[in-house]
């Protein structure tokens, strides 16, 4: 079309090679380290120890807060997007962008903001003691990893959502009513089905950084709380084991490719 | 009936989005460090903040990587999206896939993986480490950005100037690059977001000795906050929501965030 070939070829060599240098080389080092012991040679070992129960247990515990900060994102989100894409006003843009404005302020400085409040003597327990209600306790339990998550990738949901709903046209809904649905069934059948994109990029878009941070948990969990990005951390930061820590980090990219075979078979089930 | 229901579901997300915001700018002027006490109105951390030379080293370093890494991502991203028009559509296929690469994969995948290819070069982390890596998780926002509206403009306006006796960069400049204009802007400003925003690449990336903002934090929070960095939040914040504003007051939204 444009400047054929050699041309074309010539101006691609440079992200080409940068490419290569700086992402095909660095994951190749990861699998060459995963499969590899400290002499050199060919081991499964740094793959196995996923299955020994300290470390099983973080993955597991990630998976589990994973899902759970996704599902809440989801229900959170949904009904906040129906009800902007419903408002059809001038400046309904501006209030979406009020709900991801925190996603501008920097991602430490959100998470730390959770950690004022629920903290033994923050502000949260300040609140509940001015209205003489007992304390409570959430710093450093699961439950204050889930509300990072929730707080911190919140946005990462509600923008795809948001775009496949205000895409919906009218007339589809108005048909579907027109036709005797009543408004549960044009949800169900119209609304949700058309939504499942935005909805698919939004459980990616929310669960693989939830699954794989190291960064909220260890300042909302302490130090008891372990999930397997903090133990893939711990590998490269305080113990310099690279194999294992690349071994591990093997084990998260089989379920961030999991992940996206799943959402990719639903999509085209949906475009079907 | 349903409305009153509405508002109260888009206030109470309202109030979980901004109420921990809220209470970081009223500790940010509370005089009393400890975080349950409030000791009188004071303006001593935002003084402390701003002669805090760790700080400001930090803003300025997160403030360049930023840019730099923006520029280069932009160009480099522009330019081959221009380029990908012009290859097999295999060829096309192969460069977007490891494009993709990065955006799919773990921000913690992404930086080990970096960090290993540092160590096995022998670069010493610091400064040129950190912005390489930015460099290289920002191109595909721009490649993600600009490709789609590649696509869709039609080659014949090109190839009328060519035909008219433009050059091919003349005629490049005058006919595609105005319409790739807005796609490149908003990858670049995608790209900039991200690098500011970037914690986990960052922190395996830039060895020890050298700081963004977030990292400096990370630093901070495991030796204990001081009310320092609550000043910093709320100058963050109220810089954010000023930039905001001042964006929605032109005509053109901001649409880079919502493709």
């Amino acid at each position: 079309m444009y400047k054929k070939g050699k041309t074309s070829r010539l101006m691609a060599s440079p992200y080409l090679a940068w490419a290569f240098i700086f992402i095909l080389v660095p994951l190749g080092m990861i699998f060459y380290y995963g499969f590899t012991n400290e002499a050199g040679s060919f081991t499964l070992q740094n793959i196995s120890y996923i299955i020994q129960p300290a470390y099983f247990k973080s993955l597991l515990l990630a998976f589990e807060l994973g899902i759970v900060s996704t599902v809440v994102c989801f229900l959170l989100a949904y009904p906040l997007c129906m009800i902007l894409a419903d408002m059809k006003l001038g400046h309904h843009e501006f209030i979406l962008t009020l709900f991801i404005l925190p996603m501008w302020m920097n991602f430490l400085l959100r998470t730390l903001t959770w950690m004022t409040l629920l903290e033994r003597k923050g502000v949260l327990n300040d609140i509940l003691s001015v209205l003489h209600l007992p304390p409570v306790y959430i710093i450093n339990t699961p439950a204050a990893i889930v509300i990072g998550m929730v707080y911190n990738f919140l946005p990462f949901m509600i923008l795809p959502i948001y775009n496949s709903l205000s895409k919906i046209d009218d007339n589809v809904i108005n048909a579907a009513r027109d036709l005797g649905a009543s408004s549960f069934q044009t949800f169900l059948r119209v609304t949700l089905p058309l939504s499942v994109p935005g909805i698919i990029s939004g459980i990616t878009m929310v669960f693989i950084p939830a699954l794989t941070t190291f960064a909220i948990s260890s300042m909302l969990g302490g130090s008891k709380v372990l999930l397997i990005g903090n133990v893939i951390e711990q590998e490269f930061t305080v113990a310099y084991d690279w194999h294992l820590g690349s071994g591990l980090s093997i084990i998260l990219m089989i379920f961030i490719l999991a992940n996206m075979i799943v959402s990719a078979i639903a999509d085209r089930k949906e475009n079907l | 009936m349903k409305k009153t229901f509405e508002h109260i579901y888009l206030s109470m997300i309202f109030i979980f989005m901004y109420a921990p915001i809220a209470a970081l700018i009223v500790l940010s002027f509370n005089a009393s460090k400890s975080r349950s006490k409030w000791g009188g109105f004071t303006l001593e951390w935002y003084f402390n903040l701003l002669s805090d030379s760790e700080v400001m080293d930090a803003l300025i370093n997160t403030l360049v990587i930023a840019l730099i890494a923006t520029l280069f991502a932009t160009l480099i991203g522009t330019v081959t999206c221009v380029a990908m028009m012009g290859l097999k559509r295999r060829s096309r296929t192969i460069i977007m896939g490891i494009t993709n690469i990065p955006m799919i994969n773990a921000d913690i995948v992404t930086g080990i993986s970096l960090m290993l290819l540092f160590r096995a070069m022998n670069i010493s982390t610091g400064f040129v480490t950190v912005l390489f890596a930015h460099i290289t998780f920002n191109i595909p926002f721009v490649m993600l950005s600009v490709m789609p509206r590649m696509k869709e403009i039609n080659p014949s306006v090109y190839e009328a100037a060519l035909d008219l006796g433009a050059s091919p960069f003349t005629a490049f400049t005058k006919t595609v690059l105005p319409d790739l204009v807005p796609a490149i802007i908003s990858g670049a400003l995608m790209a900039f977001t991200m690098s500011l925003d970037d914690f986990i690449v960052t922190y395996f990336t830039k060895g020890s000795g050298f700081d963004t903002l977030s990292t400096l934090i990370y630093n901070e929070v495991k030796r204990g906050i001081q009310p320092e960095i609550y000043a910093l939040s709320a100058i963050i914040f109220i810089v954010v929501l000023l930039l905001l504003l001042i964006i929605n007051r032109f005509p053109k939204k901001i649409k880079f965030m919502h493709k």
